[in-house]
């Protein structure tokens, strides 16, 4: 048997071991020897991609970040190859009952409420984003962290869910979720029709991608993109395992999305420039 | 100038994404759609749809200071639907409507309905339409509807009831048999209703109705039964192998043949009997409402197999083996249970009177008669010929069912 491409990926949830299964199915039927390892978090994914466990890992816009700090650090590179169309210009989104602060400024000396300590759009991102406005958590307005799964980089869904509950529950003033979380909430009724609006709203950026390790074998990282992007939404075999991802096309990585939360990673002392973590009650 | 929509101050947590959806709806793939807002925030929640619906979307000034998104309609929708299945129609009587073969993909779908491709295939083994169906069988299911009836109400279970303790007896024997036939007739439709492509939906409704009939004629019979504190009587070898050969029949039209055909046909002339002889009001009732249901089972088989034959004349043939071969099979056990037999007797005659015996006897012979002349009027109808209807009328299994 040839050497297989092997890629990390973290499980955050059952279905990832479907997800992959499927996919490594596919790719292997397309003549790609493909394996997955998984992990119960990023950090020790991203560790894996610099000791030449993994070719490729499928990251955390975090992890991205990480990986990036340290493949630099160490005077390597990683590329970010591919992505889902569903993850590029994100926003999130903080949203307050519709009797509460009527704009940022009201803000001072209230409770908002973010997801995971590591999580880039429920907590990082929107960190930045009041940091950029002057609004500074614990000197200016109080944080409180709805904490689940560490080290899963906010995949997990039930923090963003917490805090909405929170919210509805007058026990905090104002909530951030994912822009694509405040539908899933209002549908399920978490937030209940014209009980909240939204106060603000994060720039664009981007989500997961496909990190290329430094070393890789770059005839097979090849083939794998070629494959990744040619899957079709239109064709029946393929499309469950996109809906199973959650999304409708694969496209070519890109960097530009991560500022923001390049920039948070330093302001909230997250990692060092070398991927050091640095966030002190971070557990994972 | 693009289709504009104004969601106005519709929330996303209020619906505003179906107002979208809508008005996407109506525009074609690749086309734009401006919408216009003035809640706070609406943006977000709305980039969010159109990215999970593959809709890309750009916001910019509307030009009255509010801001307008451009989506252009995306292809996921149209891309779903590509190589979906067309599955016939609603009305069984349109052409094309009800097809030849049903597929395994189109699974559980409404006739008619468009099945996405890479649906799963079901292992419904009865997928040919000659195989299971016949034109009548949505009016046949329609009938059935209209005479359900009620044990509690349509059974008069005060009514006097006082019999000699040998006929009791007698009746209860009877009942004992009468369930046990009962409940192959329940078995062996529910076995095929498992097995039935759904698109055949009324041959489906007709055998889930006709499964619920002979659970229904399983309760009365159990509780006349009951009616005066007895348990069961008796149950042969011989009767229960005699209908283990229909429960183990594999082809759909051969046991309707053996069952709706011949047993409960036969069955139909046991339950006039009873309604005509039976010693109480309540074994009278029962065997009343009991004979009009097996009335439309017998139909049912009736219009099937006449089609079937119609399309593949050599059935007949197969099911004049099906006769015999089930014949010599239960050539070596003792058919009708003399207990049954003796019942029917007493049960006839109301008393152990010598008189009355002779009568009960005398109308259980003309009872045979009947059965017998009964399956070969159908068997001739089905169209088989003078002396070989007569011959498989009376190859039939002893113990009537
Ligand atoms: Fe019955
Ligand atoms: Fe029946």
């Amino acid at each position: 048997m040839t050497q297989p491409l092997v890629m990390g990926a973290v499980a955050y949830a059952p279905k990832v071991v479907t997800i992959w299964e499927g996919f490594k199915a596919w790719f292997r039927d397309q003549g790609l020897e493909f394996d997955f390892v998984l992990y119960s978090n990023y950090e020790r994914q991203v560790e894996a991609q610099f000791d030449g466990t993994l070719h490729l890992a499928w990251n955390s816009p975090l992890a991205w970040v990480r990986a990036e700090r340290m493949a630099r650090a160490r005077g390597l590179e990683v590329a970010a190859v591919a992505m889902r169309d569903t993850d590029q210009d994100l926003s999130s989104v903080l949203v307050v009952r519709q009797d509460g602060p009527a704009d940022r400024t009201a803000l001072v000396g209230k409770r908002v409420g973010f997801g995971a300590i590591d999580s880039p759009q429920a907590t990082l991102i929107p960190l930045d984003h009041l940091r950029q406005a002057g609004l500074v958590a614990g000197r200016d307005y109080t944080a409180r962290r709805f904490d689940v799964l560490g080290g899963k980089h906010g995949d997990h869904i039930g923090g963003e869910r917490d805090a909405a509950q929170a919210l509805m529950a007058g026990e905090i003033d104002a909530a951030w979720m994912i822009d694509g979380n405040y539908l899933a909430f209002a549908n399920e009724g978490v937030l209940p029709s014209g009980a909240t609006r939204i106060l603000a709203r994060t720039g664009l950026y981007d989500h997961c991608n496909f990190t290329v390790s430094p070393g890789a074998p770059s005839e097979l990282i090849g083939r794998f993109i070629e494959l990744l992007l040619g899957m079709s939404w239109d064709d029946p075999a393929v499309r469950p395992l996109l809906e199973l991802e959650g999304l409708r096309a694969w496209r070519p990585g890109r960097t530009s999305g991560y500022a923001a939360l390049d920039r948070a990673v330093d302001d909230e002392a997250f990692y060092d420039a070398e991927g050091k973590i640095l966030a002190a009650d971070y557990r994972y | 100038m693009p289709p504009t929509i104004d969601i106005d101050s519709l929330g996303f947590d209020a619906g505003a994404h179906l107002v979208v959806k809508l008005a996407l709806g109506r525009v074609a793939v690749g086309e734009v759609l401006e919408v216009r807002g003035q809640g706070e925030g609406w943006q977000g929640p709305l980039a969010a749809w159109c990215r999970s619906q593959g809709h890309p979307v750009a916001f910019e000034d509307g030009g009255d200071g509010r801001p307008c998104a451009r989506i252009t309609r995306g292809a996921v929708q149209a891309g779903r639907w590509r190589g979906a299945a067309a599955t016939g129609a609603i009305d069984p009587g349109a052409d094309g409507a009800v097809r030849a073969e049903a597929d395994a993909r189109w699974g559980l779908a409404a006739r008619g309905a468009t099945v996405e491709a890479g649906s799963p295939a079901f292992a419904f083994r009865l997928t040919r339409r000659e195989d299971v169906w016949a034109d009548s069988a949505a009016t046949l299911y329609a009938e059935a509807v209209a005479a359900q009836w009620n044990a509690d109400t349509a059974i008069d279970w005060q009514a006097p009831c006082d019999l000699p303790d040998e006929v009791e007896d007698a009746v209860v024997q009877v009942m004992t048999y009468m369930v046990e036939n009962e409940n192959a007739a329940l078995v062996v439709p529910a076995r095929f209703l498992g097995q039935l492509h759904p698109h055949f939906r009324e041959v489906q409704a007709l055998l889930a109705i006709q499964v619920a009939d002979e659970a229904r004629h399983i309760d009365v019979f159990t509780r006349r039964i009951a009616l005066k504190g007895r348990q069961p009587g008796l149950s042969t070898a011989g009767g229960q192998a005699s209908l283990k050969t229909l429960v183990d029949e594999p082809d759909f039209s051969t046991a309707q043949f053996l069952l709706a055909v011949l047993g409960e046909g036969t069955f139909v002339s046991l339950l006039n009997f009873l309604h005509h002889h039976a010693p109480d009001p309540v074994t009278r009732q029962i065997a009343r409402l009991a004979a009009r249901d097996e009335a439309r089972h017998v139909a049912f088989g009736m219009a099937h197999l006449g089609q079937h034959i119609a399309l593949e004349p050599a059935l007949l043939a197969r099911l004049g083996n099906a006769v015999e071969a089930r014949y010599e099979h239960l050539a070596g056990t003792s058919g009708l249970n003399e207990e049954v037999f003796d019942a029917l007797i007493l049960l006839a005659a109301g008393s152990s009177e010598p008189a009355a015996i002779a009568a009960g006897y005398a109308r259980v012979q003309e009872l045979l008669q009947d059965m017998a002349r009964g399956r070969e009027a159908r068997l001739a109808k089905l169209g088989f010929q003078g002396e070989s209807a007569r011959r498989l009328a009376s190859l039939h299994t002893r113990n009537f069912m």
